[in-house]
């Protein structure tokens, strides 16, 4: 479960450093798009590195954003960062043959290094032949949620971005029902300017209002924006807590159905609640 | 001789006993000059040499508010050098990387004692070289006073830059194509030094209501510039982008709200640096979505301050210095903006304004596990600070913070043992960094209410040991044991002593 996902430059050193402070839930480690093709391999020791010598455990989920399965460097790249201390591989412009590519080079390293977890996968969706899979991909080994990359969509749709957003409504939407349908976490597309709160926040309550469940974040001030909002109001989580005591008495007197200030609540209710009472747990809000 | 805190005090200096200890002394002030009976016009510099009758072993004063535009200190190095005086003293209230010309001096020995709040640039770098003949002296800005007053530093004539001065003496900052703003620093000088010259590049008939007061001018200098504006403030000051510190000021303003600072007549003062600003921006947005008014902020006052002010935030703001043209602008303008004297602001003999405030906002170089904080040397000793306001805020505000990154360039800013102190632990409460927050064990009554907040409340140990996790355990510099100068508490005696690099 996760609400915000910050991009961190992989060849950055004082970046890295302090990534763990942003509060982020996970923190993507990037050797793609934020790294030139001279600093690749200067950023591959550097992020390995990092990871490696860290002692205490980091507080947040580490994802490392590789290069894509059609340039020279994401062996390499898997090669240096995959171990015991990092959770998830980004695949950048997935599709399902690379994702199967992918998990049969993670599982070949995993044995090779005697990896005593399974690492995780997330797909960046940002071609429109991975939209039109994207159930496919949903169910590709390892994935545990997909992240919506619009603005390698748009390049690849040949469309203007726009901070409305028009011209990914329907990849977003596309993801979210894959995401829901699979039990994934989906993650919305980064809002790109970085000096823009109102608009990050107007992107980001659009982007739940659509069901995503998490955005990712490309500058560590957009973080505090995105955990606000990607979690449930105190409004809902006093609703939930309600439905939850109402439930108990319910089920106490053997009923499967009640009603709450006048409403009917049956069971898809009752889930609704219990995943907004998880969020809250999960994020200490109760 | 050792301090109360272990620190080494040269002979001839009185140690420092505790923060409170100035309650226990009987404060004699010398007198105030003899007021003239009206001033006399000078031509040039070497007029004022002569005229003054400036000679070898004199002590000038100067004060800073010119900051890095302040050309008068450098003419009147020039002359120094001309006339080839000797055993020269100079106490300017701060020294700026521009009065690079007193090296030389320095160097040759003309100016062989120096006095001040703060140093930064070469001259510091010259002093922490050994080059000064006697031992450098570093006051706080409440302390300057102090020792002018009481006699400690005795000023035969102090050199006041002055944006705009009258035919009587009467002058202001607030005006002139030099406008610096509250002129608070120079106060003392006037009132106490031997003789009193003004140096103004605007010369007007009269000032309705001037700062300076005329009555304690003997000489007034008109000269083409006084200083280059663009120098003496910045166009703006801006709060930080950096995310570290806006990590800091955030829980540095909630841990405000959670002591339950942020209420209807509080009292603050921060710095002008990008994290302090933060720290006034989220105060800031908590004053509007509760409707909260406060009393009135102080110090070294930036826009950020004159907007609040404007907004009806604060009732009053007292300013020593301005530090940006929009404070400069609003102390024209605004009745509620009002400027204060060194000693009215920090002296703790004084009616002191410090002594008023609910909380402060500061940063350092160095803190160590005892609290002790270091804004005078870097951790090789070089001088690169000084207190200023530092200690004298600390010991005024009810709650003092420190605002600092954990980490700076590799290097863990906790140290066991800071390498110089400027303002003792006793007076610090509370050190926000990104990785946490430690209180003072001596403030049991805010880690009460911070323990169970919810905020990243830690000991200052575990945060020195989350450090080391990071940058391994650094190796410790080898300092010297020759000093080259000493840091003067408010109360006049000596907190720590600084040493040859």
């Amino acid at each position: 479960m996760r609400r915000s996902l910050l991009f961190m430059p992989g060849n950055n050193p004082a970046m890295l450093q302090n990534s763990d402070v942003f509060e982020a839930d996970a923190v993507i480690y990037d050797l793609e798009d934020a790294v030139s093709v001279t600093e690749k391999d200067a950023a591959r020791v550097l992020v390995a590195n990092f990871i490696g010598a860290r002692k205490a455990a980091f507080p947040m989920e580490i994802v490392v954003r590789i290069n894509g399965l059609d340039t020279d460097f994401y062996a390499e790249d898997l090669n240096a960062v995959v171990s015991d201390k990092i959770d998830t591989i980004m695949l950048p412009k997935a599709t399902l043959e690379t994702l199967i590519e992918l998990d049969k080079i993670l599982t070949d390293i995993e044995n090779k290094k005697n990896l005593t977890k399974k690492i995780g996968v997330i797909p960046i969706i940002e071609l429109a032949c991975s939209v039109l899979e994207i159930d496919q991909i949903a169910k590709a080994p390892r994935v545990n949620g997909i992240l919506l990359g619009a603005e390698d969509l748009t390049s690849d749709l040949e469309v203007s971005r726009t901070k409305k957003g028009d011209e990914i409504l329907y990849a977003r939407q596309r993801v979210v029902m894959a995401c829901a349908a699979y039990k994934l976490d989906s993650i919305d597309t980064p809002f790109t300017d970085t000096n823009d709160e109102d608009g990050l926040q107007t992107d980001s309550n659009f982007a739940l209002g659509l069901g995503f469940t998490s955005k990712a974040a490309i500058h560590p001030n957009q973080v505090g924006v995105i955990n606000s909002t990607f979690v449930p109001t105190m409004d809902k989580i006093k609703w939930a807590l309600r439905v939850e005591q109402a439930n108990k008495a319910a089920l106490e007197k053997g009923l499967g159905v009640f009603s709450l200030d006048g409403k009917m609540v049956d069971k898809p209710i009752i889930e609704r609640a219990k995943k907004i009472l998880v969020k809250a747990k999960r994020y200490n809000l109760i | 001789m050792k301090n109360i805190l272990g620190r080494e005090v040269p002979q001839g200096f009185k140690a420092f006993n505790g923060s409170s200890e100035y309650k226990k002394v009987q404060f004699n002030r010398i007198s105030k000059k003899k007021t003239s009976d009206g001033v006399i016009m000078l031509d040039s510099y070497a007029d004022l040499f002569d005229k003054l009758g400036i000679t070898d072993g004199m002590t000038l004063s100067f004060h800073h508010h010119l900051r890095n535009g302040d050309y008068v200190l450098d003419e009147v190095c020039k002359e120094i050098k001309k006339r080839d005086l000797k055993n020269m003293g100079f106490a300017p209230s701060s020294i700026f990387p521009n009065y690079s010309s007193m090296v030389e001096l320095i160097e040759n020995g003309n100016i062989t004692s120096i006095s001040t709040d703060y140093a930064n640039g070469p001259v510091a770098a010259a002093i922490s070289n050994g080059k000064l003949k006697d031992l450098f002296v570093m006051y706080t800005h409440g302390g300057r006073p102090v020792a002018i007053e009481s006699g400690d530093l005795r000023i035969d004539v102090a050199i006041l830059a002055v944006p705009t001065v009258d035919k009587n003496g009467n002058g202001t900052g607030e005006i002139g194509k030099s406008a610096c703003g509250s002129l608070g620093y120079a106060v003392s000088d006037l009132m106490y030094a031997d003789k009193v010259v003004l140096v103004t590049d605007n010369l007007v008939d009269s000032i309705e209501e001037p700062f300076l007061d005329g009555k304690y001018v003997d000489y007034v200098l008109k000269v083409d510039a006084i200083g280059d504006p663009a120098g003496i403030v910045s166009g703006t000051t801006k709060i930080t982008k950096d995310p570290v510190g806006l990590k800091i000021a955030r829980l540095a303003a909630a841990a405000l709200d959670k002591i339950g600072l942020i209420k209807d007549g509080v009292s603050m003062q921060t710095g002008a640096g990008g994290t302090s600003l933060a720290v006034a921006s989220f105060v800031k947005k908590m004053m509007q979505e509760r409707g909260i008014k406060g009393s009135f902020a102080s110090g070294g006052i930036t826009g950020y301050f004159t907007d609040m002010l404007e907004e009806g935030l604060f009732d009053e703001l007292y300013d020593v210095q301005c530090f940006d043209l929009s404070a400069v602008q609003s102390i024209a303008k605004n009745k509620n903006h009002h400027g204060m004297s060194g000693s009215r602001y920090a002296s703790c003999f004084d009616d002191n304004v410090v002594d008023k405030l609910d909380f402060v906002i500061l940063g350092a170089t160095e803190i160590d596990l005892d609290f002790n904080v270091n804004v005078t040397t870097d951790s090789h000793g070089l001088i690169m600070g000084g207190s200023g306001g530092h200690s004298d805020t600390a010991h005024g505000a009810f709650v003092t913070v420190i605002t600092t990154n954990l980490i700076k360039s590799r290097m863990p800013i906790i140290k066991e043992k800071v390498t110089t102190v400027t303002t003792p632990g006793e007076d610090v409460d509370i050190l926000v960094t990104e990785r946490g927050i430690a209180v003072n064990p001596k403030r049991q009554d805010i880690l009460d209410k911070l323990s169970k907040s919810g905020l990243p409340v830690c000991t200052i140990e575990e945060l020195l040991e989350k450090a080391y996790e990071i940058t391994g355990t650094p190796s410790k510099p080898v300092q010297s044991k020759e000093p080259v100068g000493v840091v003067v508490y408010r109360d006049g005696t000596v907190i720590d002593t600084i040493y040859k690099i």
